[in-house]
């Protein structure tokens, strides 16, 4: 099997004042070059650290305290969670072979730069274009992401472009330099439905044209079921699902994932009632001993309180942490 | 007014100045709401749906008088507490007097979306909830602290907590809070401004279901102001759909899912992301954006965007439909249309 991305055993802890945050305790999967791997969790389920970690963007106070992130490329294998985060290594990396689009365009486009000398940037700092050619290229980019008029727009500051159209100018700069992974989060949750169909179509046209990888972080579990091949659901820091994108939404296993599938509204049979699970996440300082879930779980047991479930087989293509499987 | 009608809302209108210059010269006009009419039975709920800058929450905050209407009426019937025997009163909340309007704010309450800005960090839980109580004069004291434990029972919290303050609280917490203090006056509609669209997935379903309950309970008529549509199918009775400050479509919401007639309505349905891989469905991809309130296109307003457009449909702007069965429609050729419903699986 062909990898692009290994992370084994994860662990980003935050040493707040407080005492120590472990917003990613122990995160494994892989990606395969092509594939689309979606990662679903509530607010504080460490799913926007993990991606953070693997850009190597983490600062004080976190800190990547165990674990491997393996990114294979041409032929190399780079251990990404021990480079230096401002070194020289990363930054070649970063925005030219693994890239992000963050939720919200307004504050991930600098205000007093034009959209094309932002896209630009990338393209002649990683691939060492001139100018001229940069700029060509940031045309092209803005015209494949459905910008009307890209001769134009490349000079536009960025509030003279719309929600949707501040997106699809994130998604060029991200794709200017062909990146082989990109790492997407949140993408379309501050869009609206209409301009949201618009920005997923795209994402999944260009993922087909350049065959690139996706992690696709996001809480809309409708968003995954039309894009992801692979599913990941986190809770308080751990993977407690992962599978094959259909098993999943069919036959659910983790007591939290199944919570999740009755605690949204079906557009296709509104009679039914919403199961939502039952109380709050637990703050994250100060986390159960045990399984993260067992607190609000129906169907805990007494080991589940003192004893963390590891990842087991429970289906092809599928895995739970919990000691139902046990 | 019908008996059974709570709320009525005729040709609502609201302009914003959009003023230029030292002189604070008027250039034009924002138009948030642009001659709006539905009405509100007495129980139902009733959603408004749209995207960001449709009118939607003007919309509900000029029924509430929270802004100044620029035309239309908004007429609301409620039952007055004379002694013993209940007494129905019609009026029109657009030209009530200040003090009229204060008493009126005991039949119609709000909750808006977000929970850390509607709540005042610095005052309790329990004077958060009580203060309505205490503004009309129903009770204080220990009276008051009793209603509001009630109050907290009834939303699913702990009475106990009373003297806690907001930042103790997650967001679907805060949320109840905001939905106790909306009910403290046993109010008869109730305003509800994207509620549950700040909370995660499980806390969502958790107010959904709170709401849903308080319904029935409190006798509450709901106007739900959302954007989301599969939360509408959930809750809603009827549901209105407003693009650029007019009402296109306006059915029981079966109807609105199943049989819509505006060519808006269908895209909206079909851009909602199913969670099932097996889903498929003919997603109709809108061109382009909405355009400016300020300046908005001659005829229909959605014309620029309208995979049927007509030559008539540039020059004129459609009438409000009565399509029977309580289906109402803006759309010149809403009778020729075969439109995509919501598909069942």
């Amino acid at each position: 099997m062909q990898l692009l991305l290994e992370v084994k055993d994860l662990k980003t802890h935050f040493h707040t004042e407080y005492g120590v945050v472990r917003a990613v305790d122990g995160v494994s999967f892989i990606v395969e070059p092509g594939q689309t791997v979606g990662i679903v969790g509530e607010s504080g389920c460490g799913k926007s650290v993990t991606a953070l970690s693997i850009m190597g963007l983490i600062r004080q106070p976190g800190k990547i305290v165990g674990g491997e992130i393996v990114y294979h490329t041409n032929g190399k294998s780079i251990n990404i969670a021990k480079l230096d985060p401002t070194g020289k290594q990363i930054r070649s990396i970063r925005g030219n072979e693994i890239a992000m689009i963050f939720q919200e365009p307004m504050t991930s486009l600098n205000p007093v730069f034009t959209v094309g000398n932002q896209i630009m940037e990338s393209i002649i700092l990683h691939q060492q274009f001139h100018k001229r050619d940069a700029r060509e290229r940031a045309i092209q980019m803005l015209d494949k992401v459905g910008i009307p008029l890209p001769e134009q727009r490349v000079d536009d500051y960025p509030h003279q472009l719309s929600g949707g159209m501040r997106q699809r100018a994130m998604i060029a700069m991200a794709l200017s330099c062909r990146p082989s992974l990109l790492i997407a989060d949140e993408p379309t949750t501050a869009l609206d439905v209409t301009i949201q169909a618009q920005v997923l179509d795209l994402m999944i046209d260009l993922r087909d044209e350049f065959k690139t990888s996706i992690i696709m972080i996001t809480h809309d579990l409708g968003v995954i079921a039309g894009m992801a091949d692979k599913v990941i659901v986190m809770y308080l820091g751990r993977v407690v699902e992962q599978s094959e994108v259909r098993s999943v939404f069919h036959d659910p296993k983790h007591p939290y994932t199944q919570g999740l599938m009755d605690s949204i509204p079906s557009i296709a049979s509104p009679e039914i009632m919403l199961n939502p699970i039952k109380g709050v996440v637990p703050d994250p300082l100060d986390a159960p001993p045990g399984c993260g879930f067992e607190p609000r779980c129906p169907k805990s047991m007494g080991v589940c309180a003192m004893n963390v479930p590891s990842l087991r087989k429970v289906a092809p293509d599928h895995w739970a942490a919990c000691w139902l499987y046990e | 007014m019908p008996s059974h009608v709570l709320l009525q809302v005729k040709n609502l209108k609201k302009y914003f100045p959009i003023q230029k210059g030292i002189l604070r010269r008027v250039v034009g006009h924002v138009r948030a709401v642009d001659g709006v009419n539905f009405f509100i039975k007495e129980g139902e709920t009733l959603s408004l749906v749209g995207e960001s800058g449709c009118g939607k929450t003007t919309t509900g905050r000029t029924i509430l008088r929270l802004i100044e209407p620029t035309e239309g009426e908004v007429l609301l019937r409620y039952r007055e507490p004379t002694n013993g025997r209940q007494k129905y009163r019609e009026i029109n909340i657009t030209t009530a007097p200040p003090a009229l309007i204060k008493t009126l704010r005991r039949y119609m309450q709000v909750i808006y979306q977000d929970p850390y800005s509607s709540l005042n960090a610095r005052m309790t839980v329990g004077s958060i909830i009580g203060e309505p109580l205490l503004v009309h004069g129903i009770s204080k004291g220990e009276e008051r602290e009793e209603q509001v434990r009630e109050l907290l029972v009834a939303v699913g919290m702990n009475p106990d907590h009373i003297s806690r303050y907001p930042h103790e609280f997650s967001g679907g917490q805060r949320q109840r809070i905001a939905i106790a203090r909306a009910l403290a006056l046993k109010p008869h509609l109730v305003v509800a401004d994207e509620p549950v669209s700040a909370l995660d997935v499980s806390i969502r379903a958790q107010v959904l279901n709170l709401l849903k309950s308080l319904q029935g309970e409190f006798k509450l008529t709901y106007l739900f102001i959302t954007h989301d549509l599969s939360v509408i199918r959930y809750i809603s009775d009827r549901v209105a759909v407003m693009y650029l400050g007019k009402i296109v479509e306006s059915a029981s919401t079966e109807e609105v899912f199943n049989n819509p007639k505006h060519p808006y309505t269908e895209a909206l349905i079909s851009a909602i992301p199913v969670p099932d891989p097996d889903y498929k469905t003919r997603r109709i991809l809108l061109q382009g954006d909405v355009p400016s309130p300020a300046n908005p296109p001659a005829g229909c307003y959605f014309h620029p965007r309208c995979r049927y457009v007509k030559e008539v449909c540039k020059r004129e702007a459609p009438a409000y439909l009565d399509l029977g069965g309580g289906h109402f429609v803006a759309c010149h050729v809403a009778d020729q249309l075969d439109l995509q419903p919501i598909r069942r699986r």
